[in-house]
């Protein structure tokens, strides 16, 4: 079953074992962000770089004005990342008055007619842990390896920094810490989870929007969350990350989100890059064939052997 | 170049896509600018002359070969040094050596890239000391039957990454870089060969014209929107470049008669070659730095999965 084209892409039930680890290894861990409950508190950004020593990223503060993110993105400094989406919608049923005490324009005001109601993603973004990775597949000193809990994980005393998995990696996940030189991003929290504890992240988060464990289970809870949420009238929950199908074979952290992936700055279909590499190695193979006949056929002259003789 | 003129057009017109504040979903390859792009000239300039050298001795045309063996051993020294410059912890190079893995176009190159180099300054170093010919000669021959891959493994490092132009291109990019090191080639030795050897280097210089000028027509045509770094903005510019020196180069290697002509082949050659590798790179950062380049083609193909 585990052909040599799974071991680059498609699905692949246990890539622990497929790293070498004997089947005596730990279940795959992973993350479950449900992004239906995060609040935005930013407590796992906090937890993540407190517990990881993460630099800051620059002496000051800087400000991106995109609504509550100041954060940007995920990057060598930020291994946990909040987004924040402010979308103008069309309310799905009339707001119901409270007969609270209000400030702002009064009632019948023009400004106050408008159709759109706010509504307002939070999600929390991580590295992926994806089942085939790249950032992984295409390190040339085995700095980044495959844990015995399935995660990615660099080894910054391995690390050389030549910046392959920086553009490897389809989700724009990892990328060299400046001043450093190095590859950073999540490790899941290796160190506690060989302790038996749970990521940093997961237990400072204060609403659950972040679920640590065992890839099966919380793919099963994933299930039900989003059967729960669709049965609720929440048509547009989907799960991100979650379909061991997909182009990566599935994300060891993945996903419930509000909006289609982009929205959030995911990329909708990712696949890893390494699914093409045979393909590309006979590509340049046929090449370099093509650049040895040139160089022969140039020199195909009258005589071209026969000039060898003194 | 004409200077001003911003040929800017679209070939695919911009669906409608979404993205998280118009910020890139990729991030930017940190390959450092001149070291990488730079190095994949100096690459397949150096494994293209080592195999034109190795040829060269077998057919006793021997200033040709020496003038080969120079340029191999210098653009590899040059490019080793380029890329141990590029290292985040450049004191940890040796590092690339710690694993081959066939998953990592990186880790394959530098295992075709240390022994190459070292055969081709071995090689290089016994024609100028005279020392050891014997074992000169086999180190010639050695770096010449790597010299292939040094030409065009580099296609599959750009190629094998999430960033779209590169990727996309994966089927071409080895054919642009296999022309474009026979160029290269060609042109360092109508610099430095003898007149009389001029033969060889004028007809490997048209062969890897025709292939370099097809492939990147290829890349041109069937891209389509992930395409479009290519032919716009800056790196469109340095590719239109590249495509001019080139057919000036060949152009200009084909006239006799006057004794400027093939050094300015030569030079159209280095030059086109420079522009090939530092066009196509910048292609491939523009792509990742716009989110278009991810989610048009990515949506685009999970509406054609649905299909049957």
């Amino acid at each position: 079953m585990t052909s040599d084209r799974n071991r680059l892409s498609g699905p692949l039930a246990d890539p622990t074992a497929d790293a070498g680890y004997p089947d005596t290894h730990p279940p795959r861990m992973g993350f479950f962000t449900d992004t239906s409950v995060c609040i935005g508190c930013k407590a796992c950004q906090v937890a993540c770089k407190e517990w990881n020593l993460v630099p800051a990223e620059t002496g000051e503060l800087d400000l991106l004005g995109q609504s509550f993110d100041n954060t940007g993105a995920l990057s060598a400094n930020n291994w946990r990342h909040v987004a924040f989406i402010e979308q103008t919608v069309t309310p799905d049923r009339p707001p119901v008055d409270l007969g609270m005490p209000a400030i702002g324009p009064p009632a019948g005001d023009a400004s106050d007619a408008g159709d759109g109601q706010v509504r307002w993603l939070m999600s929390s973004d991580v590295c992926k842990h994806c089942t085939h990775a790249a950032c992984l597949d295409v390190c040339p000193t085995g700095s980044l390896f495959r844990t015995e809990f399935g995660t990615v994980v660099v080894q910054e005393d391995i690390c050389n920094g030549c910046g392959y998995c920086v553009p490897a990696c389809p989700y724009g996940v990892i990328d060299i810490r400046p001043g450093d030189g190095r590859a950073f991003k999540c490790t899941l929290c290796y160190d506690r989870l060989g302790a038996g504890r749970e990521p940093a992240c997961a237990q400072a988060c204060p609403t659950d929007s972040i679920q640590f464990g065992p890839l099966e289970e919380l793919r099963e809870r994933a299930d039900l969350r989003v059967t729960e949420l669709h049965e609720r009238g929440v048509d547009e929950a989907r799960l991100y990350g979650r379909d061991p199908q997909d182009g990566v074979g599935g994300d060891g952290a993945f996903f419930l989100l509000l909006d289609e992936p982009e929205v959030y700055g995911l990329p909708p279909d990712p696949v890893v890059t390494t699914r093409d590499l045979p393909s590309m190695w006979r590509h340049a193979a046929t090449a370099a064939v093509g650049v040895a006949v040139s160089v022969a056929l140039s020199f195909l002259e009258r005589g071209a052997l026969e000039r060898r003789k003194p | 170049m004409t200077g001003g003129g911003e040929r800017e057009r679209s070939m695919v017109p911009r669906a409608e896509f979404r993205s998280y504040y118009g910020r890139p979903i990729l991030k930017r390859p940190t390959w450092k600018v001149p070291d990488v792009p730079g190095y994949l000239f100096l690459g397949g300039t150096a494994g293209a002359s080592a195999t034109m050298a190795a040829v060269a001795e077998l057919t006793g045309r021997r200033e040709l070969a020496g003038a080969g063996r120079w340029v191999a051993a210098g653009a590899s020294v040059a490019g080793v040094a380029a890329l141990v410059h590029d290292l985040g912890r450049p004191e940890r190079f040796a590092h690339m050596l710690r694993v081959l893995k066939p998953t990592s176009p990186l880790s394959v190159g530098s295992w075709i890239l240390a022994p190459f180099s070292t055969l081709a300054t071995a090689s290089a170093a016994s024609q100028a000391t005279g020392r050891l010919p014997g074992l000169g000669r086999f180190a010639g021959f050695g770096s010449g039957v790597l010299g292939p891959a040094m030409c065009t493994y580099t296609a599959v490092l750009l190629s094998d990454t999430a960033v779209p132009a590169w990727h996309e291109a994966y089927p071409e990019l080895p054919y642009v870089f296999a022309g474009s090191a026979l160029t290269g080639a060609a042109g360092a030795a109508l610099l430095c060969a003898p007149r009389a050897d001029h033969g060889p280097p004028i007809r490997m210089g048209l062969l890897g014209t025709a292939m370099e000028l097809a492939a990147l027509h290829r890349v041109e045509r069937r891209l389509g929107l992930v395409g479009e770094p290519y032919v716009t903005g800056r790196p469109g510019r340095l590719l239109t470049l590249s495509k001019a020196l080139v057919v000036a180069g060949a152009g200009l290697s084909l006239v006799s008669g006057r004794r400027a002509a093939p050094l300015l082949a030569g030079g159209a050659y280095l030059a086109a070659g420079l522009c090939t590798r530092f066009g196509i790179f910048a292609a491939g950062i523009a792509s990742a730095q716009d989110p278009v380049y991810v989610v048009t083609p990515q949506r685009q193909g999970l509406g054609a999965a649905g299909l049957p």
